[in-house]
């Protein structure tokens, strides 16, 4: 059975059709392999049992009915834990939400289960979505399936580690700064972060607003595409969701030839590792092969990429998380005399260090006196960079980077340093500030580890990342 | 002492709008609902809730902004206004900062027979908070039904210069609203409440002082006293040359004083930074004029309307048109008679005593007391008899005319007769004559008085003085 837990989402949509066996069998195939294996990873927080076999048991019935749902119908996903599902309790991985039930869908949740999907539970992260390695999560860490010894990325680490450890064929994520996109470079898996507003964000724990995208991490990019499609839709509860066409999935095999792939010199600084830079290259030279044009661009504005980054998503989160203060829902301190120290002491006791630090930093950024210095000057160097992306896209039709610096680097070594820590995701933050789509796909290894690589697209489109990516993979496929 | 100073005095009024659903979820608005039943994700603030703009909000507020002739934005945008209470669920307040959709307005009062025009800085949209229940047992309780209905903040410039004046403002603000069909503005459901912002400086200085807010005024009367007393109170330290703290108080309307909320040297920092959740909006000039033209006539317009017409005095106008239902009243009733101005007295000083402040409803249909007016005018009836039938018609309403053809009550205007009765009227009261003839004029209007009583009340009283005083000079 452990086999074909190493099977594609297609592949499994495939066999369910041909009722080589039933969403019941292969639901409880990986929820065995999760009882098994999970304690040595540490992927979920919560494991739906119960709910995910009455899913796929209703699967089963209307398979057996003929009444399939398509593709999706049966197959079990992963959620991270800052998307709301029904009954389940979502945490955020933070003890300020310790226990919280929500009582309604996120919107990608709602799609999914109509799609007919069975939800397998919810997984780790760094807390509240602020951190790049899953070690910042209140309750476990989650080591990294190809080495345990390393981190699995963050903050959906959680959902890159259950996909590469084969505990679900694939899982939802959330993308503010290189989230989803990050852990699945490390994790050697294709990780997907839509244009803002593909998705719809109810449901999503904010954590900046104007940032965050819920994406989609898989072993394979056809996989990528098929549920990318599924969760993507105009939704009148979220007023930045666009009700652009999302059929991605189609003409994944239309190849590179004649696509102008640009490299922008920034990305490929000495703060990349050469190894890193050399599986990138290779990536690079294959593209060539296969009939692209590959050149190096400057996009200087992307300096301003990292600052500007932490500024505004602090910014925006000292709001979005003002409302965790023990009144409503969630951890409230035992002992207090008044209001004030009601909301001091459960905000003290619920969050851990990273969540004050930028809570600090963004309430800091926005107070009078500073707003214009820090908050509206980080607005400004936004606007710079997405004309940057403009430009470039008026040359190129995909720009090209590393998705990260490094591979996975070991739990514990960054955690001293938070500005280290941040300084990981300069190759993925320009694209969450221009809010175009960006996608990571494996293209290689150093000392063993996997390398992602970055492709970004002008806003909408993303079949254009997903046919380059598809290229990639069966090149490479080809190769091994 | 208080002479010497004079008081500046700006209002800043949240009125909530009467749409059917709050303004970023579709909860419905209701008043009145067990507590926490008209909530969801959205208006609670739970974690990954998202707010949408509800459009007839908007619209409503843009009527509002015309009402109070103010410019439209053509772009606009909402903001957030962050601080920690029990009442705001997400910790932050969704409104508007520096890009108000109304500005630049006035409102027009009329305040002892004078005009005087209070400029409208800005209207903006918002959602509200809820409400906080103090229970001795079981602690403060908090009902999310009133998080999220909107609101509209009218803020006026600081031309007010005394309580009536303020009142005045408010009344006017209050009727406009009503009229612009935004909000029924019911005062006891707190759908209109008041800030005071008032400081106080020598009349020839031109420095102002420093000013103190009052907040929470939920009736005009108190947001009167509010500033009678918070005017005094700033006078004397000034008088003493003490300083008067930025501060905001609070009203007691046990006592009529003002109390400090809370010492604070620094206002609070709401760190204000655009929504995002919200994309920002524009208001096409299209859509503008549509709404304006799809506003019924304001009450400027229809006083206007009625001094033209019906030549009625700005006084008399200012009333009839303070209440909407009152006005369209007028107009029905003014069409029907001949006497349009007689009409407007007899509601003034028969009809507005008995209605209540809250709502006009006259039992006496239009075209009945156009007939009323129309008898008085043609002098039918005197002004005693209109009295009386008012009183009779306000019971069962019916035709006045009919009445008092069938009562006999119309208006004795015979000279002869009424002489005849003079006469009599002398001769049984001799002292009167000699009164008169010293000088005392107060007995040719007990002749009257008299006379007038043995006609039952129903003599024409200009003829009975004309003849008093004829016939008592003759004597």
């Amino acid at each position: 059975m452990s086999d074909i837990l190493k099977r594609t989402l297609l592949e499994h949509a495939r066999a369910l059709s041909a009722g080589e066996y039933s969403a019941e069998e292969l639901a409880r195939a990986y929820l065995s392999r999760i009882d098994e294996k999970d304690k040595e990873i540490g992927a979920f927080l919560a494991v739906a049992e119960e709910s995910a076999l009455n899913a796929a048991r209703a699967s089963d019935k209307r398979r057996a009915e003929g009444r399939s749902l398509g593709l999706l119908d049966g197959i079990p996903i992963a959620v991270k834990d800052n998307i709301c599902a029904k009954g389940i309790a979502t945490t955020c991985a933070s003890k300020m939400l310790d226990g919280y039930i929500p009582p309604y869908d996120a919107a990608a949740v709602e799609r999914l289960r109509l799609a007919g999907a069975v939800i397998l539970g919810k997984t780790n992260m760094d807390e509240f979505g602020m951190g790049s390695s899953c070690e910042k999560s209140a309750f476990k860490l989650t080591k990294n399936p190809i080495d345990t010894s390393r981190v699995a990325g963050g903050s959906s680490g959680g959902s890159a580690a259950a996909v590469a450890a084969s505990f679900a064929p694939c899982a939802l994520g959330s993308d503010t700064g290189g989230s989803v996109r990050q852990p699945a470079a490390f994790c050697g898996t294709v990780g997907m972060k839509p244009t803002y507003g593909r998705v719809s964000r109810y449901g999503l724990v904010a954590f900046a607003s104007s940032l965050d995208c819920i994406g989609v991490i898989s072993t394979s990019v056809a996989d990528n595409a098929t549920v990318l499609g599924a969760i993507s839709g105009k939704d009148a509860r979220d007023a930045t969701s666009s009700d652009r066409e999302a059929d991605f999935d189609n003409r994944l095999d239309l190849g590179v030839s004649g696509l102008r792939i640009g490299l922008p010199k920034e990305l490929f600084s000495d703060a990349v590792s050469d190894g890193v830079k050399s599986a990138v290259m290779s990536a690079a030279e294959i593209y060539e092969r296969l009939g692209a044009k590959v050149f190096e661009i400057s996009m200087p504005s992307l300096d301003m990429s990292l600052p500007a980054y932490y500024l505004i998503s602090s910014a925006e989160a000292s709001s979005n998380l003002a409302r965790f203060d023990g009144v409503r829902y969630g951890c409230r301190a035992e002992k207090y005399s008044d209001i004030n120290e009601l909301y001091i002491r459960s905000r003290s006791e619920g969050f851990g260090d990273e969540v004050k630090r930028r809570i600090m930093l963004g309430t800091f950024a926005l107070s009078a006196g500073y707003y214009d210095k820090y908050y509206a000057k980080a607005q400004m160097a936004e606007e710079l960079v997405r004309r940057d992306f403009e430009r470039a896209f008026g040359e190129c039709d995909l720009l090209l980077s590393p998705t990260s610096p490094e591979v996975a680097f070991h739990i514990g070594e960054k955690s001293g340093s938070p500005t280290n820590m941040y300084a990981s995701d300069i190759c993925t933050v320009p694209a969450s500030i221009a809010g175009i789509p960006a996608l990571s796909l494996p293209c290689g290894a150093d000392g063993g580890m996997p390398v992602g690589l970055q492709l970004m697209g002008r806003a909408f489109s993303e079949s254009t990342l997903y046919r380059a990516a598809y290229a990639l993979e069966r090149e490479r496929g080809r190769e091994r | 002492m208080t002479k010497k100073y004079e008081m500046t005095v700006g209002l800043e009024v949240h009125v909530e709008l009467k749409t059917d659903t709050k303004i970023f979820c579709s909860c419905p608005t209701g008043y009145g609902a067990e507590p926490n039943t008209q909530c969801c994700p959205v208006c609670m603030g739970l974690p990954g809730a998202l707010p949408t703009l509800n459009r007839r909000a908007v619209e409503y507020a843009i009527r509002a902004g015309i009402a109070a002739n103010c410019s439209i934005a053509e772009y606009t945008r909402l903001d957030r206004k962050n601080y920690f209470y029990p009442d705001l669920p997400k910790a932050y307040q969704i409104s508007q900062y520096d890009s108000p959709l109304c500005f630049d307005g006035h409102i027009d009062i009329c305040v002892g027979g004078e005009k005087k025009r209070i400029g409208i800085t800005r209207i903006h949209i918002e959602e509200d908070a809820g409400k906080l229940i103090h229970d001795r047992e079981r602690g403060t309780l908090i009902d999310c039904n009133r998080c999220g209905v909107p609101l509209i903040e009218i803020v006026s410039e600081p031309d007010i210069r005394s309580a009536e004046e303020a009142k005045a403002y408010l009344k006017k603000l209050r009727s406009l609203m009503i009229y612009a069909g935004v909000s029924d503005c019911r005062m006891n459901e707190g759908a209109l409440r008041c800030d005071v912002n008032i400081s106080v400086k020598e009349r020839d200085s031109e420095r102002f002082g420093e000013r103190c807010e009052i907040k929470n005024l939920n009736s005009f009367n108190f947001a009167a006293k509010a500033i009678e007393y918070e005017f005094r109170r700033q006078c004397e330290l000034a008088e003493r040359g003490e300083t008067i703290k930025r501060e905001t108080r609070r009203f007691e309307a046990s006592d009529g004083k003002t109390y400090s909320m809370r010492s604070k040297e620094s206002a609070e920092d709401y760190r204000y930074f655009p929504e995002p959740d919200i994309p920002p909006f524009s208001v096409l000039p299209d859509e503008i004029e549509r709404i304006a033209r799809e506003l019924p006539r304001l009450p400027d317009q229809r006083a206007e309307q009625y001094s033209r017409e019906y030549a009625l005095g700005a006084y008399d106008c200012d009333i009839i048109t303070s209440d909407m239902a009152m006005a369209d009243y007028f107009e029905a009733a003014a069409k029907r008679t001949a006497y349009p101005k007689i009409l407007a007295n007899i509601m003034i000083s028969e009809i507005l005593g008995r209605v209540t402040q809250e709502s006009f409803e006259c039992p006496i249909s239009p075209e009945n007391l156009a007939e009323l007016a129309d008898m008085a005018g043609e002098g039918v009836i005197n002004s005693s008899t209109v009295k009386k039938l008012i009183k009779r018609l306000w019971e069962s309403d019916g035709s006045a005319r009919e009445i008092v053809e069938r009562e006999g009550l119309a208006q004795i205007r015979d000279r002869e007769l009424l002489r005849e009765l003079v006469l009599g009227v002398i001769m049984d009261n001799e002292k009167l004559v000699v009164d008169y003839k010293k000088g005392r004029t107060v007995a040719a209007k007990a002749v009257v008085g008299k006379t007038m009583s043995a006609t039952g009340g129903r003599a024409d009283p200009k003829i009975l003085c004309e003849l008093a005083e004829e016939i008592l000079k003759s004597q």
